[in-house]
């Protein structure tokens, strides 16, 4: 896709970070099923736990597609480390650096920015998944601030995260996602607690679990945004979040891609490259094409969260359609390289695996459609100006 | 055309059901993350019979009819698929070579003890420069006195740890090209011949996968299977019932991961109510559930076919390859009705998701399949 030369640039700085200090970790990071530490250090050096965040605050200042385009190089060698940078960059720190008062930006956001401290968000509960307006994390009011409890779960960075931006009921006559509101939740706070890791199919080296609030005193001032817009800010965070799924599926498939084409001209079978044959030929050719038209889809919904344009529509559909197009290219990159793809031996076993999410996590594919055609029935009224819902009257 | 099964097809189903339900899908999860299958259940599915299913009552076998037999493949593979691909293998590819072209020698020899599962076989075709075109295979085979010397590599041999016999396929001719490949019966402990480490596989986890590897290796004259120069067609017309195997491996796998959703699906409530109630999860139901139903038929007509001897080989490829993408596509979408939780270990249909991807590339890839079926095609045409 045609990219104005300082975005080409900044990719290849940002690809030869990523190849050079993230790759050849990737199977080890999968295998053991730990994030490690020192590379998150690493990468804080170099700015990139600070993307979303302003210079000011000891951010980095990234442009959001920049933002994407990182999450997309480094999912490209490595799910576990994009999952892991999105959720930092996008659910702990963006929150804060968006919704928070001076006060609470300047108190978080230079430990988060450094990557001093790993920050994440919570909103799922084991009863609210899809339908997360149901909380049932509930703060009530306390001398100099509130009391929550309640239980989050699928948190990314649980364990690693030491700043947590999550949801609580404050109204408890309330139901559905009205009286809700959002916190920002030290992790050592008395009552504070972060569950065994989850056992996934994939992104295994991402630190998932859940988080427990057992009466967790919450003073007033780490109360984020106005009381009882809890939900909507985490809706607006989930909207740039899903940019940023958008993003990780993007990377996956054209590392996936990347590898396949590589395969199929080395591989040779009945006498030459696989690639010299037409069932190979035209299934890179979708995948390329399928690939194109995600980062058009992630780009421009990117650009418009950088114009700071309405887009839920758009990152809705970013995140479904690259998130689908991701499972498409890696099975058939599997395909392509045969037993070996089914193997360890080869990344795109594990990016199949870890593409998995994509189609799952911040908003299932189901509901990105229920999004999309909610915006779709909007505004039909005026349809050729007004001719059809006249014959329809 | 019949559509009942007959009261042998319905008993073999009816009791691999219940054997598979009570004694393999309870730890299918547990062998999944040990990545190990207990020798102590191998011997037991030994004590009912399933590793002599095809084979003649006379060397200890059941001797099921194809149908049957697949039924009975299909209930394992419901419960665990890499128990399902253990016992494929040995009885579709291994025992039925030395069935269909062991002199009578080499039957006695060995058909007894596989029957009662005490010699496990392996089937070695592929190796790594040689997968779809496994004409292009280099191992080699040379005569010296008694003895052939076999030298070379060969990849993905399933039960390949757990096998005292492997059927393989090697270049007695490499002057010939595909015409010089020649089956060579393997004893586990033959000089020269050795079996390397598991692999790290997606999924089938505690089913056995190696490499292995022979140098200037001696295996008795008297162990060719077949004629010389016949390895070729020896080896394409085993991967018929196997591939029939493959594809009510997939069916399996497909019925397991949609039941696992449809009762998901009632119990999960969202937005007030079951989301079985939505019309999105009801119309994945509807879609899932004749996907199965169609892949049903094309994988028994193959196994009837096979039993008449009509078979012809692009019946077997079409059930195979719609039958492994079916499965696919079933497993996707029961992983999407459970959301976070088909995600994780938890929930079987985690592992369904690993286990069904490879039914579309063993025993023949799907573009394996479409080359064999389109070629029918043109043929007639």
């Amino acid at each position: 896709m045609y990219l104005e030369k300082r975005y080409n640039d900044f990719r290849a700085k940002v690809r030869d970070f990523a190849e050079r200090e993230i790759a050849p970790h990737a199977a080890r990071i999968d295998k053991n099923c730990e994030y490690p530490r020192e590379l998150l250090q690493r990468m804080g050096k170099e700015g990139y736990l600070g993307m979303v965040v302003p210079k000011e605050y000891g951010g980095s200042g990234f442009e959001f597609l920049e933002y994407i385009m990182t999450v997309e190089e480094f999912s490209r060698v490595c799910g576990s480390t994009g999952i892991t940078v999105a959720a930092h960059n996008g659910l702990g720190c963006a929150p804060i650096a968006r919704f928070g008062n001076e006060a609470q930006k300047k108190k978080y956001l230079p430990d988060v920015a450094s990557g001093k401290k790993i920050a994440s968000f919570g909103l799922t509960e084991p009863q609210a998944g899809s339908d997360s307006g149901n909380t049932q994390t509930f703060a009530v009011k306390a001398d100099g601030g509130w009391k929550i409890t309640g239980t989050k779960c699928w948190i990314t960075n649980a364990s690693l995260g030491e700043i947590f931006n999550l949801t609580a009921r404050t109204d408890p006559n309330s139901k559905g996602p009205k009286g809700i509101s959002a916190f920002i939740i030290e992790r050592g706070w008395k009552g504070f607690s972060s569950g065994k890791k989850e056992n996934k199919m994939g992104l295994r080296g991402s630190d998932t679990a859940f988080l427990h609030l057992d009466d967790v005193f919450c003073p007033q001032e780490n109360l984020l945004g106005p009381e009882g817009d809890g939900f909507k800010q985490f809706m607006m965070t989930l909207d740039t979040g899903r940019i940023a799924i958008g993003g990780m599926a993007l990377g996956l498939a054209q590392g996936a891609l990347d590898v396949a084409a590589r395969y199929a001209k080395e591989r040779h079978a009945f006498g030459a490259p696989i690639s010299s044959y037409q069932a190979i030929q035209w299934k890179l050719a979708d995948m390329a094409t399928q690939i194109e038209a995600s980062r058009h889809l992630v780009y421009h919904a990117a650009r418009m969260r950088d114009m700071g344009l309405p887009l839920v529509k758009e990152a809705s559909m970013a995140k479904l359609f690259a998130s689908e197009a991701s499972n498409f290219v890696t099975y058939e990159a599997i395909q392509i390289l045969g037993g070996s793809g089914y193997s360890g031996r080869f990344p795109v076993e594990r990016m199949y695996r870890d593409m998995k999410l994509c189609e799952i996590g911040e908003g299932t594919s189901e509901i990105q459609r229920i999004v999309i055609s909610r915006e779709v029935l909007k505004g039909t009224e005026k349809l050729f100006g007004g001719i059809v819902t006249e014959k329809l009257s | 055309m019949d559509f009942e099964l007959n009261e042998q097809q319905q008993l073999m189903r009816d009791s691999a059901r219940e054997f598979a339900q009570k004694r393999l899908a309870f730890f299918a999860r547990e062998w999944d993350e040990t990545e190990e299958m207990p020798k102590s259940v191998l011997a037991e599915m030994a004590e009912l019979g399933y590793f002599g299913m095809l084979l003649p009552e006379q060397y200890g076998g059941l001797g099921l009819d194809p149908l049957s037999y697949i039924l009975a493949l299909e209930e394992i593979s419901k419960a665990n698929a890499a128990v399902e691909i253990t016992l494929s293998v040995h009885n579709s590819l291994a025992c039925q070579a030395i069935v269909k072209y062991g002199t009578e020698e080499q039957k006695k020899k060995y058909l007894p003890r596989m029957a009662k599962g005490e010699l496990i076989g392996a089937y070695s075709l592929s190796e790594p420069d040689a997968g779809t075109d496994a004409g292009g295979l280099k191992a080699t085979a040379v005569k010296k006195g008694n003895t052939f010397i076999v030298n070379g590599t060969k990849n993905w041999v399933t039960n390949a740890g757990l096998a005292g016999i492997f059927v393989c396929f090697v270049k007695t001719r490499p002057d010939l090209g595909r015409e010089g490949i020649s089956a060579l019966l393997v004893e586990k402990g033959a000089k020269g011949f050795a079996v390397g480490e598991n692999e790290e596989k997606m999924g089938l986890k505690c089913s056995d996968t190696r490499e292995i590897y022979f140098s200037d290796a001696e295996v008795p004259i008297g162990n060719l299977l077949g004629q010389e120069g016949q390895g070729l067609k020896i080896a394409f017309s085993l991967l018929n019932i196997g591939r029939v195997g493959v594809g009510a491996q997939a069916l399996g796998i497909a019925e397991a991961a949609f039941e696992e959703a449809l009762k998901y699906s009632k119990q999960r409530t969202a937005f007030g109510q079951p989301i079985a109630n939505f019309q999105a999860t009801q119309f994945k139901l509807a879609d899932m559930s004749t996907k199965i139903e169609a892949a049903r038929m094309l994988v028994y007509k193959a196994a009837l076919l096979c039993e008449n001897g009509g078979n012809s080989a692009a019946d077997v490829s079409m059930a195979k390859v719609y039958a492994s993408e079916m499965a696919n596509w079933v497993t996707n979408e029961a992983v999407q009705i459970h959301g976070g939780y088909g995600y994780v270990k938890e929930y079987a249909v985690e592992r369904y998701f690993r286990d069904a991807r490879v039914t579309e590339i063993y025993e023949g890839t799907s573009e394996a399949q479409k080359i064999v079926i389109s070629r029918s095609i043109l043929k007639k045409g």
